[in-house]
């Protein structure tokens, strides 16, 4: 039963990050993509987590981690960029 | 605990966790669907960032805990790196979220045509006006 459980909710995570690729390509502004992009990234722990169910071993959980590290670092970059055009600022006046 | 479980000794307590661990993974995979149907059919950059950052996170966060309690009570592997990235994910998901919602409205980003208030711009409007009195 939890098997068949298991693989309805990967399917589920799938179907999802379908349509947040949908997204990605079709959305009518850069913030859009980003907020799908951050989204297609917390939608892959999720399958990290479940494929680990599945091959029942805990050597991937580290990954959780590491996924989620990098996902917000690079929505940070991202929504800094959107916001003053560079990332790293060189002069600072204060 | 766990080597009674395993013997069978307390077998309602495993259909007891099977259950839990089921239920917590279909509501997350559920809750995450349920965000990407919004982030697809919501009309606007602020109320698609509102489904993604807030129902997402928590379905995520219900699989990983469903992850948690697989492989604690099944296999007796406490792994506490799951644990952080249910905290971690619960502090940074929202902030990433707040980041991409205001840089969205400081590039200019419409609102959507039948929103009906825009606090943020007429508070903008009157700091312009006090530092031009300035």
């Amino acid at each position: 039963m939890l098997e068949i459980i298991i693989r309805i909710a990967l399917l589920l995570c799938s179907i999802s990050m379908l349509g947040l690729i949908y997204r990605v390509i079709k959305g009518p502004s850069t913030a859009d993509r980003v907020i799908a992009l951050d989204a297609i990234g917390v939608n892959l722990v999720a399958i990290t987590a479940l494929i680990s169910i599945v091959l029942s071993s805990h050597a991937f959980l580290e990954i959780i981690l590491l996924i989620g590290i990098l996902a917000f670092i690079g929505t940070v970059a991202f929504a800094k960029y959107l916001e003053k055009g560079v990332i790293i600022e060189r002069e600072r006046n204060h | 605990m766990l080597s009674i479980w395993k013997r069978g000794l307390l077998s309602n307590v495993s259909v007891i966790i099977d259950f839990l661990i089921g239920f917590f993974i279909l509501v997350g995979s559920l809750f995450c669907l349920i965000a990407t149907i919004g982030v697809i059919r919501l009309p606007d950059v602020y109320t698609r960032n509102h489904a993604a950052s807030k129902a997402a996170t928590l379905g995520v966060m219900s699989i990983l805990l469903g992850t948690f309690l697989y492989f604690y009570a099944l296999e007796g592997h406490f792994n506490s790196r799951l644990i952080l990235g249910i905290i971690f994910l619960f502090m940074t998901s929202p902030i990433s979220g707040h980041l991409i919602n205001r840089a969205a409205y400081n590039s200019g980003v419409k609102l959507w045509d039948k929103s009906v208030r825009d606090d943020l711009k007429e508070y903008n409007k009157k700091i312009m006006k006090k530092s031009s009195v300035d």
